[in-house]
């Protein structure tokens, strides 16, 4: 288990530089000046342009600008908003709000996705099934953003059920509303995964050895067909992070939210280069850790990972 | 032994089980090959004929958009219009510049569609290519590409295209499919390569060698028709997850510019009328997920059809 | 006496003790796009406390859903449609899903076949093991993990206790049917199943395993109903045998007499084809003044192989076409951390084939068997040594020389389900040599396919089949066309007919033979199973740990065996107390 966690985090590291450069790349490097698109159609006076440029080391040659972009990342620097704020301050303010909302979709997706699913596959064809595979279907073609209008609209505004708009402080309560919002498609994914592996394993010879044992159907199921269809489950938890990130900066986006994804969100409309950069770095960082984690998960839910040489 | 009771030697009447011949070859059916076996199997389930009846229509539309109206989804729209109800010629209403809702759904088909199909093709070939050649040839090249992979597949696709969308000066449908491909082929390519380590493993691929078949030869006649499967499967699921991802793009404001008609874009301007005019909302966002519907739908089937321990489960 | 089997026989019931089990008239059927497919027509059978029996039949027999009937373990679509299992009295089959729930495990074991398949792999063994003391209400608690060794050290792991905590993938395949067989009979049940139990085994392996199985329902009392596709096998370890033919019971009766004194033509033909009896067979015929055997022998299969057997004792030697010097393959194994191990797979293997012979290449899984085939077949660069083919070394060949070897010699391997493209027609598949080395034209190779399917003796339309549609046997046998099309020299067959019905397999054997005498073929024959061995090969190298042990004509190994090894490789071919026993 040691040897495995070493070797994931060494397999960490050229991601984390790889993922962070190309982002980097992308915006300080490629034809179009993140500058000058900052400006719009009224291009500043000059002399603005060159002091914006040695504030963000766009002077330098490029790869020093990624290493003092790095550097700056591991003293905590994550660079300033063009309105001149540190992106740390932003993000010190927005991540609790963002760590809430998530936590929440998580736990929706999951638990409730793990007991559709679980029991979709145990009655394989029948009404339950079948409906809860249109309604997965239903969601994944749905657009996040449409689910939260049509969401805010019949909950916030016609039976008045939850706020609109989500007050700066952010507690759960008003976190319920868009955090099934922001669950919605992944739900439906963790449903379809957990059916179909469910089902799989009800037709495994050791459910059929468990059973022969004399053991109730109950715990054939709970310790041997869920047990095991989580592990593909858990998996996809972590790829879905990567979803609940683009999900978190539409759904704070529609209900106001000031958490991370709101912030990508203004800075987007509203071009601002840098804050998109750092804040997308972040998660993707987030991202490339909470992955890691999983794997750790993964090897802790399947044993034949955690002996592997 | 004499005092344990014994079963009396039993012989069953020939006739009631005659002995046919050895491993005789069934020859009273056609013919199949898996391909004849999958097609079969899609034949007869009803969502593989609804699916790929709307994405026949969808694709149609986009292509002749001019054939299934005749106003135009920009020009004539009249203010005096905002937020009509439907008339006659305008069956779905106006939008709140007083434009008609059926034509710019229409019209906006093209640019869904085609970022979609675009952004498949691209994925799928780049995916195909580069998975079949590091898990076939292995050693330098496929650690190289497993390590590049990697490092895009850490970036979330709709959150890489946020941050090159907004540095790309020119926004155009084939930007935009250039854009999600650009993280999106590592899944393909991961696919691919799985599918091409298992197949070359197999007794057939050995057995090829061993009869003095090429190995590049082995890689496009054997193992690159037996790994493609899984790809195609998820090809088709994936063309409808592009066509969600332009729209939030578009909704985000970095995807299409407003001067493209897309539905992404119709949602997006959209929202401030849900209160008074929903339809304007609710119409755009139908088309779009009856798309993505029917590509999600094609690909269960297929899923079905080519996966033989699926086939034999039903 | 007792049984009810047939109107035509007389019932004679004793009223004294009721059987264990008894089924009358089992009928089991599989629903399917095309309705109900019967797969158990109307099976009889009864087992009397302490008393084993077999059930004998190929793949497809009915076997293996007989016996997941009797404790509701069929699998999806599958139910049982008629008739009645009685246990102990009760109708298993009309019991509700709590009380049958009962009956397994505590009443009735269960040892499945598969044992890499068979155990959850997410759970350690303690767990498994106990899971099943606790549900039967064996023990709890502390207890029933003590319970927990114990079963496993009288299931033949010594060092059970340490091994609690590891996991099904830390086990070998020998290890975990152990624990499968632990825990059929961790409640000490009144009756096992035991399905197959070892045929994914080596034979020393299994025969140990058996030997202890034995062992253990003798002393508990425990009836067994063994699930086999070999005849030597199930005559040896049970005393009742049932023969299952497509769904139905052909016939049953005690062990001996079945063998002795087959009655039904398909009875019949199984006894002539199994290999392990019919080599036996040949080596009683071979030494007349031992006691005549036992077994039916009314087949004309054995006057030729027993002829065949003869003849091969004086061919005469000649200059070897194969000669592999003293070949070694070292494979490099990634431990943990930045470590190798270095793995000597082959270790200084020398051996030669004679043109126009067999020789057969012996050995259990890991032996090196199989490398050595890949060796020969260029599949593998040899690590040191020299293998030689017609004078020339294989090693050095490169381009047009390697593709001329690789025309004359030629590979059928083991899995008839995967050494077949599945995309490609039965005519493509056996046309892609002819097409790789651009042999004829269209038109020549399509006749030379139509030649090739005759002599496999398959019908002229399979080529246009896929190999979905054949059965084992029948790939098989393309897979043989397949190697023949470029008239080679030799043929290697790794494990070729391993995965065969025994029927099929006699088939495939008596096809080899013909081939070989018809086109003057040289084989080298990779097979884990000596019964086979006898029946085809003139020289036999013994394979153990990468090493040739023991490598002489087949007589000479079969008489006098030199090695222990060879000797308990010998000893655990099935079917042996039968001729030389009594």
């Amino acid at each position: 288990m040691l040897w495995y966690t070493g070797r994931r985090i060494l397999q960490m590291i050229p991601v984390f530089f790889g993922a962070t450069f190309l982002i980097y790349f992308m915006v300080f490097s490629l034809p179009g000046d993140p500058i000058l698109a900052l400006y719009g159609d009224r291009p500043p006076a000059p002399g603005v342009i060159e002091q914006v440029r040695a504030q963000y080391n766009l002077d330098k040659p490029f790869i020093v600008q990624y290493l003092l972009y790095i550097g700056g990342l591991f003293q905590g620097d994550f660079g300033t908003t063009y309105s001149g704020r540190p992106v740390s301050d932003v993000m010190a303010q927005a991540f609790p709000i963002t760590l809430r909302l998530a936590t929440l979709a998580l736990f929706f997706e999951a638990v409730f996705g793990i007991i559709v699913g679980l029991v979709a596959g145990l009655r394989k064809g029948k009404l339950f099934d079948a409906s809860a595979l249109v309604v997965s279907l239903l969601l994944i073609s749905v657009p996040t953003f449409v689910i939260g209008f049509v969401l805010q609209y019949v909950f916030g505004i016609q039976l008045g059920w939850a706020r609109t708009t989500v007050s700066s402080a952010a507690p759960y309560s008003e976190l319920v509303l868009p955090a099934i919002v922001l669950a919605s498609v992944s739900f439906a994914y963790i449903v379809r995964l957990t059916r179909a592996s469910v089902a799989d394993n009800l037709n495994a010879d050791f459910v059929r050895t468990a059973t022969a044992k004399g053991l109730s159907r109950r715990r054939v199921v709970s310790v041997h067909v869920l047990r095991n269809s989580l592990v593909p489950v858990v998996t996809f938890l972590g790829v879905d992070l990567g979803a609940l990130m683009v999900g978190a900066i539409v759904t704070e986006g529609i209900f106001n939210i000031n958490g991370v994804g709101g912030t990508v969100y203004r800075a987007v409309i509203l071009g601002e280069g840098p804050t998109v950069v750092s804040f997308v770095a972040i998660m993707v960082i987030i991202f490339v850790v909470a992955n890691l984690l999983v794997d750790l998960l993964y090897a802790l839910l399947d044993p034949r990972i955690r002996y592997a040489k | 032994m004499q005092n344990r009771k014994f079963q009396e030697h039993f012989v069953a009447p020939i006739e009631e089980t005659p002995v046919v011949a050895v491993d005789k070859l069934d020859e009273s059916q056609k013919a199949r090959s898996t391909w004849d076996d999958a097609w079969d199997s899609m034949r007869r389930r009803p969502s593989f004929w609804i699916s790929s009846a709307l994405i026949v229509l969808i694709v149609t539309v986009a292509a002749f958009p001019g054939l299934f109206t005749s106003v135009s989804p920009n020009l004539g729209c009249e203010l005096a219009n905002s937020n009509g109800a439907p008339t006659a010629g305008h069956p779905l209403g106006f939008t709140r510049q007083g434009c008609d809702v059926y034509a710019r759904i229409i019209f906006g088909t093209q640019a869904s569609v085609t970022v979609g199909l675009i952004a498949t093709l691209l994925v799928t070939i780049s995916g195909i290519i580069v998975g079949s050649l590091a898990g076939y040839y292995g050693g330098f090249l496929d650690a190289f590409v497993s390590r590049v992979g990697d490092i895009f597949f850490a970036i979330p696709t709709v959150l890489g295209a946020i941050v090159l969308m907004s540095v790309i000066p020119e926004r155009t449908p084939l930007t935009v499919a250039f854009v999600l491909a650009v993280f999106a082929w590592p899944q393909i390519a991961r696919i691919m390569r799985g599918a091409v380590l298992s197949a070359s493993n197999s007794d057939y691929v050995t057995a090829s060698t061993a009869l003095g078949v090429s190995k590049f030869k082995i890689l496009l006649r054997h193992v690159v028709p037996n790994s493609i499967a899984p790809v195609i499967v998820v090809a088709t699921i994936s063309l409808g997850t592009f066509i969600v991802a332009e729209a939030t793009l578009s909704f985000l404001g970095i995807g299409l510019p407003p001067t493209v008609m897309s539905w992404g874009n119709d949602i997006a301007q959209a929202q401030t009328s849900i209160r008074t005019n929903p339809q304007v909302l609710l119409l755009p966002s139908a088309a779009l997920s009856i798309t993505v519907l029917s590509f999600l739908m094609l690909g269960d089937v297929v899923r079905d059809a080519l996966d033989p321990a699926a086939r034999a489960r039903r | 006496m007792t049984q009810i089997l047939n109107e035509n026989q007389s019932e004679t019931i004793d009223t004294s003790e009721t059987p264990l089990l008894q089924i009358r008239n089992l009928e089991v059927g599989f629903r399917t796009q095309r309705g109900l497919v019967p797969a158990v027509r109307g099976v009889d059978l009864t087992l009397y406390a302490g008393q084993s029996l077999a059930i004998v039949g190929e793949s497809g027999s009915g076997k293996t859903t007989t016996a997941q009937a009797i404790i509701d373990l069929l699998p999806g679509t599958g139910s049982v449609t008629g008739g009645e299992i009685l246990f102990e009295g009760r109708d298993l089959t009309k019991l509700p899903a709590k009380e049958i729930q009962d009956v397994r495990g505590r009443l009735i074991g269960y040892v499945p076949q598969d044992p890499m398949s068979n155990l959850n792999p997410v759970w350690n063994i303690g767990f498994q093991v106990e899971e099943a003391i606790k549900a039967n209400g064996i023990a709890q608690g502390k207890e029933a993990r003590l319970r927990a060794i114990q079963v496993l050290q009288e299931a033949g792991l010594s060092d059970a206790s340490e091994r609690l905590k590891q996991y099904p993938h830390q086990f070998s395949g020998g290890m975990r049917q152990r624990v499968l067989i632990g825990i059929g009979l961790s409640a000490r049940p009144k009756l096992l199943i035991a399905d197959e139990p070892t045929s994914a085994l080596d034979v020393t392996v299994q025969r140990q395993i058996l030997d202890h199985l034995g062992t253990l329902t003798r002393d508990y009392g425990t009836s067994v109903l063994f699930i086999t596709h070999d005849l030597g096998l199930a005559a040896e370890r049970a005393e009742q045998l049932v023969v299952m033919y497509r769904g139905k019971i052909v016939e049953s009766g005690s062990s001996q007499e079945i063998l002795a004194n087959p009655q039904h033509p398909y009875t019949q033909r199984l006894v002539s084809a199994a290999p392990s009896l019919a080599s036996r067979r040949i080596q009683s015929a071979k030494h007349a003044d031992a006691a005549a055997p036992a077994i039916f022998s009314g087949d004309s299969l054995d006057a030729t192989l027993i002829a065949r057997a003869a003849e091969r004792e004086q061919a005469a030697p000649d200059k070897p076409l194969i000669s592999v010097q003293n070949v070694s393959k070292t494979y490099r194994i990634r431990q943990q951390g930045f470590k190798y191990n270095e793995l000597k797979a082959v270790n200084g293997v020398s051996f030669g084939v004679q043109r126009g012979t067999t020789t057969a290449i012996v050995g259990e899984s890991g032996s090196g068997k199989s490398t050595v085939a890949k060796l020969i077949l260029q599949l593998e660069s040899i690590t040191s040594g020299k293998i030689e083919f017609d004078g020339q070394d294989v090693a050095a060949l490169k381009g047009a020389d390697l593709l001329k070897f690789r025309r004359r010699v030629q590979p059928v391997f083991q899995d008839p389900y995967g050494s077949l493209d599945p995309q490609y027609s039965v005519g493509n598949t056996i046309a892609e040599p002819l097409l790789a080395h651009k042999v004829g034209t269209a038109k020549e190779r399509q006749a030379r396919v139509l030649e090739l399917l005759d002599q496999v003796s398959l019908p002229a339309s399979t080529r246009y089949r896929y190999p979905s549609e054949l059965s084992g046997g029948q790939r098989q046998r393309i897979a043989v066309a397949r190697a023949l099309a470029l008239k080679p020299d030799v043929l290697v067959l790794d494990e070729a007919v391993s995965a065969l019905d025994v029927l099929v397999q006699g088939q495939i054997l008596n096809l080899l033979t013909e081939l070989q005498t018809e086109l003057g073929l040289t084989y080298l024959f990779i097979t884990h199973d000596l019964a086979v061995v006898r029946l085809i090969a003139d020289n036999v190298c013994v394979m153990k740990k990468g090493e040739i042990i023991e490598a002489a004509t087949t007589d000479e190994v079969f008489d006098n065996p030199r090695e222990t090894y060879t000797q308990d490789l010998l000893a655990a071919i099935p079917g042996g107390n039968f001729v030389f026993g009594r």
